[in-house]
C-alpha cells in the first residue's frame, strides 16, 4: 500500500502534468473524420497542437473557438457557433468532438445548451455527431481528460442494445487507456486477431496516429474507428479495458448495452500477460496459439538475462497513474525498486503502485527525490532529459510527450513481445550508461577521510559495478 | 500606469510601423489584429507570444500564473540557445486549481515569487498574466509591485492574457513591459562608442553566435540582445546604447522606437537572413555608430570584413548551382525572411515559384518584385490542401516553411526545409546562408524520394491482373473471340509463329511432318521442333485427314 500526498508548494516547477482539454481532443483524434475542437482561447489549441505534433511528428487536427477577451465576457455561444459552421463548411468532419477550457468553464458557458440551440439553428447538422465533454484546465489531468472523452463517447454514439439482445461472440470492443501508444494498440488487434476474435477500438489511435502516408490529404483525422463502428459496439461479446481510467468508459457501455467488462490494469510484464491470455482463450473457446506460447518463453529468457541490470534499480518515475502503475509493476517484477514516483493526479491504482510512496507534484518533485534516495535509474517523459543530465543518471523516455526522439508512436510495451522489449530497451540503456560512465580505476574505492559511505542496497552514483554483468 | 485596453491601443497607435502609419485615423483606432475566425483559426496567444518574446533572457525565472495548461502543454519547446545561464529553461507556474478560481490566486502567486526567490535567486522574475486569473480579477501587477518592494527584487508583469489577441500582439506587449519596468533601471559598468542593441533578435539554435564573430572582429559591442542569449542587467542598461538594430519589427518595433524616442538611440531595421542583408546590415550598423561619434575607420575596416565573407560565401554557394538547375522551391514565411532569402536562393541556381507575403509590409512586397520580378508569385494565404496539391502536382521540389506545414509537404513525399522557429540548424549571416544551401541540397539529393514516390509493386501487378481477368471473361463469353485468341498463341519461346499459321498450313498442305511444317512456316527456331510435334499428334482429326 503506497502512501499518496500531494504536493504543497505554491510554484509548480517544470511540470509534468498537461492539462485536460488536450487530453480530451487526444481521444477524439482516435476517431475517423474527426475534428477535435476546444472552446477556448487561440493559445489553449496552439500549445496542444504543437505539443501533439512533435510527439508524433504528424499533422494534427485540432481547432479553437477563438475566444476573444470580449466573447468571454459576452459568452461564447456565437465562437462555438461559428466555429462549428466553419468546421462543418471547409472540412467536412464526421464527427465533431468539443473539449471545453479554463476560460469557457470560468465564465460558465453552458455547452450543452449551445449545441441544442444551434442544432435547431442550423438544420444541416442534423446528422453531424457533436459530442461535448467538459475538461476544465484547473482540474485533473491529460489523462483525466481521455477517461471522461471516452465515457462521453460511448454515452452519446453507441446504440443501446437492440430488442433482442443478440450479440456476435467474437465481436470484442477495446477501451485502451491514454499510456497506450498506437504500436500497442497495433500489437493487441494482432493478438486478438489471433484468438479469431474481431476487436473494435475506441479509440483507435493506431488508425490515425501511426506515421503511415494517406492517398489523399485530409484535414481531418486520416483514420481510426468510424461513428457506424461506435454505434455497433453494443453487439460485442465482451468489452475489454485497459487501465483504471477505462473502468468509467466500460460501466457506461454496460450500462447502456450489457455487454459485459473486465479491466485489466496492466498489460506490461509476465503475470499480467499470462491473464490476458487465459481470458482471451475462455472468451474465444481457443487454445492459446504457438506462437504466444513462444513469445512468453522469450519474455521469460529476457527476464532472465535482464535482471542482472534491471534488478537492485532504484528507479525514479513520473508518469500518469496508469502508466506509473503498469511500469513500476514491471520493473517491481524485474527487481528494481522504485523508490521514488511521482503522478500527475488521483486515481484509484495509485495506491496499489509497489512503492512506498507516492507524490502528486511536478518534475522538480522528482528529481529531488531521485537525489536524496540515490536513484539510479530515471524515467518520465521528455521533460525530464534536464533532470537526467543533472543527475547524471540513465534516462528512459516514455508517455507523452516524447518530443526529442523519433518513434514514439511506436513504442512497445504490452503483451508478451511488448514487455521483452521494454525490458531489453531498458535493460540496454543501463549497461551503456554503465559502460560510458563508470570505468572502474584505482580511485572508485577510495572514499574522501571523514565522509560517511553510503550504505545501500547498491553502490552509490559513480562506483564501479562492472563485477554484475 | 496604463490598463491593458489602454497599451493595447497605444501599441496600435504605432508611427514607427509603415502599415500603421498609412491607416487612416478611424482605421488605426481599430488595431491591426484581425479577428480571429473561430474553428479556421491557427496559432498562438498574446500569452504565447509575451513569452516568445521574453523567454531568451537566461538568467531570468519566467514564472506562469494560470491553470497548468498555459506552461505545462507548452513549457520546453524552443530552441533558443544560452551561452550561461540556464534558469530560463526550468519551467514555473502557479498551476491554478478550482479553489484558486473561486477565491482568487494573488495569495498563491505572491508564494510562488517567494518560492522562487528562496530557491534560485535569480537576478529578476518576470510574471506572465494568463486569461483565467485576468478573468477572475488577479491584479498581477500590484502583487509584482508589493512582491518587488518586499523581497528587495525585480518582479515585473507581463500582462499577456491570451485572449486579448494575437501571438504577435503578445511580442508587443512584452516589448511595453520590457520599457515600462526594466530598460534604464541599471547603468553598465562601462561603456564604449562601439555599443549596439540587437532588439527582436531570439538566438534560435544559436543562431546569434552565427554573426556575432564578425561584429567581435570589428569592436562592436552587443550591449544587449533583447532577447536571444539575453541577461537581465543588460537589458536593464540597454539605454546607454549607441545605435540600435531592430531585426524582428514585427514583434518588437514598439521597443526599437520608443528606445529612440527616450534614450535617443538611432534604430535601422535590418536582418541577418541572406548574404547581401547581412553586409547591409553591418555597413549600416557601422555607419550609425560612426554619426554617433565612433572613429571613422569602422566604415572600412567593414567594408573589408564585407568582402571578404562576401567572396567566401558566393565561393561557396557556387557549386550548388550545377545542382539545383531547374529545381523550384516554394517559400512560405513571413517577414523580412520572405525576401531576404530569396537572393541567396536564385544566386545558388533554384527558381522560387512563390513567396508568401501573409506577414509581409509593402515594402517587403516591393523588395520580393525587384528580387523576383513584376509577375512574382506572392502568396496571401494558402490552405494546406493547395499547399499539397501544389507539391503532390510536382510544381515545386522543395518547400521551406514552418514546423505547421511540415506534414503537408512530407505527406506529399516532397522536400521540405524548416526555416522557422523549431528548426534545429542556424541559418545566420553568411556561414548560416551557406549551411542552408547545404540543407536544401541535402534534402533535395537524398536517393530516398525516388523510392517513396515509386507506386508498390502490388499495385501494378493488381491492375494487370484486373485487366487479365477481365479479358479472359470476354474471351469464355464469346467463342469465335476464344478462337481467335487461342489460334493467336505463340507456339514457342521465340514468339515468331503462332498457332493459327502452322494450323493453317498444315491443313492447307496436309503437312505431315516436322520439317514440312518448317519448310511452310517461320517455324524454323530449334525450340520450336517439340511444339510441332505436338500439334501434329494433337492437330483435330479433320485437319488429319485433310493432310492424309
Amino acid at each position: 500500500m503506497a502512501i499518496v500526498t500531494a504536493q504543497t508548494k505554491a510554484c509548480a516547477v517544470n511540470p509534468l502534468k498537461m492539462s485536460q482539454p488536450i487530453g480530451g481532443a487526444f481521444a477524439f483524434m482516435g476517431l475517423r473524420g474527426a475534428m477535435p475542437l476546444l472552446h477556448g482561447s487561440q493559445g489553449c489549441t496552439s500549445f496542444g497542437l504543437t505539443l501533439f505534433v512533435r510527439h508524433f511528428k504528424e499533422a494534427v487536427p485540432l481547432q479553437t473557438t477563438a475566444m476573444s477577451e470580449v466573447a468571454t465576457v459576452l459568452g461564447g455561444y456565437e465562437n462555438l457557433e461559428q466555429a462549428i459552421l466553419n468546421i462543418y463548411n471547409r472540412t467536412k468532419p464526421k464527427i465533431i468532438g468539443i473539449c471545453s477550457t479554463g476560460v469557457t468553464e470560468t465564465n460558465g458557458d453552458d455547452v450543452d445548451a449551445y449545441l441544442k440551440l444551434i442544432r435547431s439553428n442550423h438544420p444541416q447538422l442534423a446528422k453531424l455527431p457533436l459530442v461535448y465533454v467538459s475538461t476544465p484546465d484547473f482540474k485533473g489531468a491529460f489523462q483525466d481528460g481521455w477517461e471522461k472523452a471516452v465515457a462521453r463517447i460511448v454515452e452519446v454514439l453507441v446504440e443501446g442494445s437492440n430488442a433482442d439482445g443478440l450479440r456476435d461472440p467474437s465481436k470484442v470492443n477495446v477501451l485502451p487507456g491514454s499510456h497506450l501508444t498506437p504500436g500497442d494498440l497495433d500489437e493487441l488487434r494482432v493478438i486478438l486477431e489471433d484468438f479469431g476474435l474481431c476487436p473494435s477500438f475506441l479509440p483507435d489511435l493506431a488508425g490515425s496516429l501511426d506515421g503511415h502516408i494517406p492517398d489523399e490529404f485530409t484535414p481531418t483525422t486520416i483514420g481510426g474507428i468510424g461513428v457506424d463502428e461506435i454505434a455497433s459496439m453494443g453487439r460485442a461479446g465482451w468489452t475489454i479495458a485497459i487501465g483504471a481510467q477505462m473502468q468509467r468508459a466500460a460501466e457506461v457501455m454496460q450500462g447502456k448495452t450489457g455487454v459485459p467488462f473486465r479491466v485489466f490494469e496492466r498489460l506490461c510484464g509476465l503475470c499480467p500477460n499470462d491473464e490476458f491470455m487465459t481470458f482471451l482463450s475462455e472468451i474465444s473457446g481457443r487454445p492459446i496459439p504457438l506462437k504466444y506460447r513462444r513469445q512468453r518463453s522469450q519474455l521469460a529468457d529476457a527476464m532472465l538475462d535482464a535482471h542482472f541490470h534491471i534488478g537492485g534499480r532504484k528507479v525514479a518515475i513520473g508518469a500518469e497513474p496508469d502508466l506509473l502503475f503498469d511500469l513500476s509493476g514491471m520493473l517491481h517484477d524485474m527487481g528494481a525498486q522504485v523508490t521514488a514516483a511521482v503522478t500527475t493526479t488521483q486515481s484509484g491504482v495509485i495506491e496499489r503502485i509497489k512503492t512506498k510512496e507516492v507524490l502528486i507534484g511536478d518534475l522538480e518533485d522528482l528529481e529531488g527525490l531521485a537525489k536524496t534516495k540515490h536513484c539510479d535509474l530515471l524515467i518520465t517523459h521528455s521533460h525530464g532529459r534536464q533532470a537526467a543530465a543533472r543527475l547524471k543518471v540513465p534516462f528512459y523516455r516514455t508517455g507523452f510527450p516524447m518530443f526529442d526522439r523519433l518513434g514514439a508512436g511506436h513504442q512497445l510495451s504490452v503483451g508478451y513481445r511488448g514487455t521483452r522489449n521494454l525490458i531489453f530497451d531498458i535493460a540496454n540503456l543501463v549497461i551503456a550508461h554503465r559502460e560510458e560512465n563508470d570505468q572502474p580505476t584505482p580511485d572508485k574505492w577510495r572514499t574522501a577521510a571523514g565522509l560517511p559511505r553510503y550504505s545501500g542496497y547498491r553502490s552509490p552514483i559513480g562506483a564501479a559495478e562492472g563485477s554484475i554483468a | 500606469m496604463s490598463s491593458l485596453a489602454a497599451t493595447v491601443q497605444n501599441i496600435f497607435d504605432e508611427p514607427g510601423c509603415a502599415k500603421n502609419g498609412s491607416k487612416s485615423e478611424a482605421e488605426r483606432k481599430n488595431g491591426c489584429t484581425k479577428q480571429l475566425q473561430p474553428g479556421s483559426a491557427a496559432g498562438g496567444c498574446a500569452f504565447d507570444g509575451a513569452k516568445i518574446a521574453l523567454q531568451p533572457f537566461t538568467d531570468v525565472a519566467h514564472l506562469v500564473h494560470g491553470p497548468i495548461a498555459c506552461e505545462g502543454n507548452s513549457w520546453d519547446n524552443r530552441g533558443a540557445a544560452s551561452s550561461g545561464a540556464n534558469l530560463w529553461r526550468t519551467a514555473f507556474t502557479t498551476d491554478l486549481s478550482e479553489t484558486d478560481i473561486v477565491f482568487g490566486g494573488e495569495k498563491r502567486l505572491c508564494r510562488a515569487i517567494k518560492e522562487i526567490i528562496d530557491k534560485c535567486d535569480p537576478p529578476a522574475i518576470f510574471v506572465y498574466q494568463t486569461c483565467i486569473p485576468a478573468m477572475i480579477g488577479d491584479d498581477i501587477n500590484a502583487v509584482c509591485k508589493a512582491a518587488s518592494q518586499r523581497l528587495a527584487k525585480p518582479v515585473i508583469p507581463i500582462n499577456s492574457p491570451g485572449f486579448v489577441g494575437s501571438k504577435n500582439l503578445g511580442n508587443k506587449l512584452a516589448g511595453e513591459a520590457l520599457l515600462e519596468y526594466v530598460i534604464g533601471t541599471q547603468e553598465p559598468d562601462y561603456t564604449t562608442p562601439y555599443d549596439i542593441n540587437l532588439i527582436g533578435e531570439y538566438n534560435l539554435s544559436g543562431e546569434l553566435w552565427q554573426v556575432k564573430p564578425l561584429l567581435d572582429e570589428l569592436g562592436i559591442r552587443i550591449l544587449a540582445c533583447i532577447s536571444g542569449d539575453g541577461k537581465y542587467r543588460e537589458v536593464a542598461s540597454s539605454h546607454r546604447a549607441r545605435a540600435a538594430m531592430l531585426v524582428c519589427s514585427k514583434s518588437m518595433i514598439n521597443v526599437a522606437r520608443k528606445m529612440e524616442q527616450r534614450y535617443g538611440i538611432p534604430f535601422f531595421e535590418g536582418s541577418f537572413y541572406g548574404i547581401q542583408d547581412s553586409s547591409e546590415s553591418l555597413r549600416q550598423l557601422a555607419r550609425l555608430l560612426v554619426e554617433r561619434g565612433a572613429p571613422t575607420d569602422l566604415l572600412g575596416r567593414t567594408e573589408a570584413v564585407i568582402a571578404r565573407e562576401e567572396a567566401w560565401a558566393w565561393a561557396a554557394i557556387e557549386p550548388y548551382k550545377p545542382r539545383f538547375e531547374g529545381k523550384k522551391a516554394l517559400l512560405i514565411t513571413g517577414g523580412v525572411k520572405s525576401w531576404s532569402v530569396v537572393a541567396a536562393l536564385q544566386e545558388a541556381g533554384l527558381e522560387l515559384v512563390g513567396t508568401s507575403v501573409k506577414k509581409s509590409t509593402r515594402k517587403d512586397k516591393e523588395r520580393i518584385k525587384e528580387l523576383m520580378g513584376q509577375d512574382a508569385h506572392m502568396i496571401e494565404d494558402m490552405t494546406p490542401r493547395e499547399m499539397y496539391k501544389m507539391l503532390k502536382d510536382a510544381k515545386a521540389d522543395i518547400m521551406l516553411s514552418g514546423g505547421k506545414s511540415q506534414f503537408v509537404a512530407l505527406k506529399a513525399a516532397m522536400p521540405w526545409l524548416d526555416i522557422n522557429q523549431e528548426r534545429c540548424h542556424a541559418y545566420m549571416g553568411y556561414v548560416g546562408m551557406v549551411k542552408l544551401v547545404e540543407e536544401i541540397d541535402k534534402s533535395l539529393s537524398s536517393p530516398m524520394w525516388e523510392q517513396l514516390r515509386r507506386p508498390a509493386p502490388w499495385e501494378a501487378l493488381a491492375k494487370a491482373m484486373e485487366q487479365m481477368q477481365s479479358s479472359a471473361a470476354a474471351i469464355a463469353c464469346d467463342p469465335a473471340l476464344a478462337e481467335t485468341a487461342r489460334r493467336a498463341r505463340k507456339i514457342c519461346v521465340c514468339n515468331t509463329v503462332d498457332l493459327g499459321t502452322i494450323e493453317d498450313a498444315i491443313y492447307a498442305h496436309g503437312l505431315r511432318s516436322v520439317a514440312a511444317v518448317r519448310e511452310h512456316t517461320n517455324a524454323v527456331g530449334g525450340c520450336c521442333q517439340r511444339r510441332i510435334e505436338g500439334i501434329l499428334l494433337s492437330a483435330p482429326p479433320a485437319m488429319r485427314q485433310a493432310a492424309e
